[in-house]
């Protein structure tokens, strides 16, 4: 056995045991801790799975960002009685059951795979020279399936109106509440100065990088929300009112931005989402770099929550 | 057994224990963690496809790794409604737990 399989077997049991204490602990804010733990954990195993791509965005969104956000979560939760309920033993037997014929299921699928295994990297490394980008996943992004990126940025978006849509009445148009968190101290103070330059610098490179390599909009968007989050927390700026119009144009200009060049290609491509001969490259950096700002926002504001205080006048 | 078809029977797993905590646990928070259990195992499923179709000096099918990026921002977006909605649910109500089933609770919550 080598040491790469001994690697993988690890990994794989310790995201297991991680994942199962998710479900068992007691309390809430000890399942958030281990998701995030296991967040990172899962990022490992896309490396091994040689998706270098999925697993940035994996340790940046599936780890931290929504590690902040059920923190915070738990954090405004003011009841103490949850682990006290308890779903009988029967029920949980049956669960258990159920779910290990799922298990059963899956894993016979997994251990049989098809004779020829389909594959589309051949054509989309055949159709990528064109592009001008060398990372294949930026091109199936950007440019294969251009559409479901800009949907995706639609429904972010969404999902952000319908979190400010749950403000109650009086709060609409304020700010969101973030100061659930611990008061600012002095090592968070000195970690939010100390972070962002080097954190600004990181994000910008990962969206411009991602052209070639692994990297691009989506996780140095994260990384960016970050930086914003971490200093809004230690209080040395203030969460912006929702109601402000630079923050709803910087949301909205990466998706309109996409949108234009996409409707422009009716134009002087031959389709919807297509891009003219030649300036292939330029429009996607483009739209990569107006996309990386709009993400950061919506990440941040999506992880900020509902407005909680009426804005001062 | 190579290290796709390990990751793969991981994602499985992870589907298993994930579907457990959202059937068992009724505290909303905590289900909403165990469907993001749930669907990083459905992810890991992916991930098996795509190593398994790696071809054309890729160490995987770039298509379907393309469609988890979207599907791990997707799945925080609907992450964060989820808990806006609990939170609103839980100031409306002042319940914390939304199990209707009071006789296997063990803790009374009609009292409220």
């Amino acid at each position: 056995m080598s040491i790469a399989s001994v690697f993988d077997i690890a990994v794989v049991a310790l995201i297991l045991a991680i994942g199962a204490s998710t479900i068992l602990v007691r309390t809430a804010f000890a399942a958030v801790v281990m998701f995030a733990v296991y967040g990172l954990l899962l990022s490992i195993a896309w490396v091994r799975l040689h998706a270098v791509d999925v697993a940035l965005t994996e340790a940046a969104i599936g780890g931290g960002m929504t590690g902040l956000l059920l923190l915070g979560a738990v954090a405004r939760s003011r009841s103490d009685d949850v682990d006290r309920v308890r779903v009988g033993y029967p029920v949980r037997l049956a669960a258990g059951g159920l779910c290990a014929l799922v298990v059963a299921g899956l894993a016979i699928v997994v251990l049989h795979p098809p004779a020829a295994v389909p594959t589309l990297a051949p054509v989309v490394m055949e159709n990528l020279p064109p592009s001008g980008l060398g990372n294949p996943v930026a091109g199936v992004l950007f440019v294969f399936r251009a559409l479901d990126t800009l949907l995706e940025k639609v429904v972010v978006l969404l999902a952000l109106l319908g979190v400010w849509s749950l403000a109650p009445d009086r709060a609409w148009g304020g700010t969101p509440g973030l100061q659930v968190y611990a008061k600012p101290d002095p090592p968070l103070i000195f970690l939010a100065q100390l972070l962002p330059p080097v954190g600004i610098v990181f994000g910008i490179y990962m969206c411009w990088v991602g052209a070639k390599d692994p990297g691009g909009a989506f996780q140095g968007g994260t990384v960016l929300a970050a930086m914003w989050l971490l200093v809004i927390v230690a209080g040395l700026q203030k969460a912006p009112a929702i109601s402000r119009l630079w923050l709803r144009g910087l949301l909205i200009a990466g998706p309109m931005l996409f949108l234009a060049i996409g409707l422009a290609g009716w134009v002087f491509a031959d389709a919807f989402l297509a891009y003219p001969e030649g300036y292939a490259k330029p429009l996607i950096v483009a739209v990569e770099a107006t996309l990386t700002l709009s993400i950061a926002v919506a990440l941040a504001m999506l992880a900020a929550g509902p407005p909680e205080r009426a804005q001062q006048q | 057994m190579n290290a796709a078809t390990l990751f793969g029977l991981c994602g499985a797993a992870l589907v298993g224990i994930g579907l457990y905590g959202l059937i068992t646990n009724p505290e909303p928070l905590r289900k909403i963690l165990a469907f993001n259990l749930l669907g990083s195992g459905v992810f890991l499923l992916f991930g098996m496809i795509a190593r398994r179709a790696a071809a054309a000096g890729l160490g995987g099918d770039p298509v379907p790794q393309a469609m988890v990026i979207t599907a791990i921002v997707v799945a925080f977006a609907a992450t964060a409604m989820a808990i806006a909605l609990v939170q609103r649910l839980a100031d409306e109500t002042g319940r914390a737990s939304i199990s209707s089933d009071s006789s296997d609770a063990v803790d009374g919550e009609g009292k409220s």
